[in-house]
C-alpha cells in the first residue's frame, strides 16, 4: 500500500470513459485514491492517484487497449502522495463577469500577494458566443485572513467584475 | 467520567433511527456526563448524538458558545428533541466525528423552533439561528438515522448555472 502514481487522462468526451478505464485499473491491480474527473471544453479529464506496485511504463501499459479504443491520452507519474490529509478551506471566493482576457492572472496574483493558498478552483465560461461570462469559484486557505483578500480584489472590482468573498465556518460536530 | 468510543461510518448503527428517552435516571445522568467529555475531546466539536456512541437514544448535546460573534443558548442536552418549524435556507459547510477526514457542503434550514427535555424532564422551547440552529439540525439526523453525506450539495454551492430552456418555435 502506498506507492502512488498520479495518472493524467483526457480525450474527446463520449460515454464509457470512467467505466473503462477504472475497470482496467482494478483488473491490473490498482488501487484508486483521490480523483478528480471533469468534462472541459468537449473533453473528459481525469486526474486520479492509483496505488500500483509496478512501474509507471507498466501502469501505461496496462491502460493503452481502452486508451486506443477510446481515444484517450495517458500521462503517468510516480507521485510522492498520501490519503487523509486533507487541508480544510476557510474561504470562498467567486468572481463572475463579461469575459475578458487576464481575469483570472490579475485576481490569482492579487489574491496570492494578500495571502490566498488555493485549494480548488473551478472556472466556467457560460453566457453566448457573442457574449461570454466568465464565473469563478475558489476555495482557498486565508493565511492572512479575509480582509487582506477583499482589498486585493478591491482593484480587479474595478474592471466589471463582480466578486464575493464569503468565509467558510466549518461546523465540526 | 470518561470519553466514550466514537462509531464511524458505515457502521450500521449510524443508519438506526433511535428511541426516545423514557426514564432520566442516574444511568442516564452519567451517560449524558461521557457523552458531554467526549464531545469536548474531539477538536473544534460542537455537538454530539447519543446514536454516535452506540446508543440508540434521542439525545443530543450541543454546546457552540466557544464560537466567537453568534448567537447562541451555550450549553444545551437535548432529550427528544423535536424540531417545530422550519424557517429559510443557506449552504453551510460540515463535518463530522463520525466521517473523519471529510467536510462537505449541506443545505440547513436557518432558523428553527424546537422543542426538548433538558437533563431535569422539564420540557424547553428555543428558538435558534445560524450556526446553533444548523448543529442541532445535525445532531437531529443523527437521531434519525442520517448522516450529512445523505444531505450533500455540490461543493459549487454559491453559483449555478441557470439552464437555458428553448422557446416555442425554437430548433
Amino acid at each position: 500500500m502506498g506507492k502512488w502514481h498520479m495518472l493524467t487522462i483526457v480525450g474527446e468526451d463520449r460515454p464509457g470513459i470512467v467505466a473503462g478505464v477504472t475497470e482496467a485499473l482494478f483488473e491490473g491491480g490498482c488501487n484508486l485514491g483521490e480523483t478528480s474527473m471533469i468534462r472541459i471544453g468537449g473533453n473528459f479529464t481525469i486526474m486520479m492517484m492509483a496505488d500500483y506496485a509496478g512501474s509507471p511504463e507498466s501502469l501505461k501499459a496496462m491502460l493503452k487497449p481502452v486508451a486506443e479504443s477510446l481515444s484517450l491520452r495517458v500521462h503517468v507519474d510516480l507521485i510522492e502522495g498520501k490519503l487523509h490529509s486533507h487541508v480544510e478551506p476557510d474561504v470562498v471566493v467567486t468572481l463572475s463577469g463579461a469575459d475578458k482576457a487576464g481575469i483570472v492572472a490579475k485576481a490569482a496574483g492579487a489574491l496570492f500577494e494578500a495571502g490566498l493558498n488555493i485549494l480548488h478552483l473551478e472556472s466556467d465560461v457560460a453566457g453566448t458566443d457573442d457574449k461570454p461570462i466568465y464565473i469563478m469559484h475558489i476555495e482557498g486557505v486565508a493565511q492572512k485572513g479575509v480582509g487582506p483578500l477583499r482589498s486585493a480584489l478591491d482593484g480587479i472590482l474595478k474592471e466589471g467584475v463582480e466578486a464575493s468573498i464569503k468565509p467558510i465556518d466549518t461546523l465540526y460536530a | 467520567m470518561s470519553v466514550l468510543k466514537i462509531l464511524t461510518f458505515p457502521d450500521e448503527r449510524l443508519k438506526q433511527v433511535a428511541e426516545p428517552v423514557i426514564d432520566i435516571d442516574e444511568k442516564l445522568l452519567t451517560f449524558i456526563k461521557d457523552l458531554e467529555e467526549t464531545m469536548r475531546s474531539g477538536p473544534g466539536s460542537v455537538g454530539i448524538a447519543a446514536p454516535q456512541t452506540g446508543c440508540l437514544l434521542r439525545l443530543a448535546i450541543i454546546d457552540v458558545s466557544s464560537k466567537p460573534d453568534i448567537k447562541s443558548h451555550g450549553r444545551l442536552v437535548l432529550i427528544n428533541p423535536e424540531i417545530l418549524s422550519w424557517d429559510g435556507y443557506a449552504v453551510g459547510r460540515e463535518g463530522c466525528m463520525s466521517v473523519p477526514d471529510y467536510t462537505g457542503s449541506v443545505i440547513r434550514a436557518e432558523r428553527i423552533k424546537l422543542s426538548a427535555m433538558d437533563e431535569a424532564g422539564d420540557e424547553q422551547k428555543y428558538e435558534m439561528e445560524g450556526y446553533e440552529a444548523r448543529a442541532v439540525q445535525h445532531e437531529i439526523d443523527h437521531l434519525d438515522g442520517l448522516l450529512f453525506l445523505d444531505r450533500l450539495v455540490s461543493r459549487r454551492g454559491d453559483l449555478h448555472k441557470r439552464k437555458v430552456y428553448k422557446k416555442k418555435g425554437d430548433k
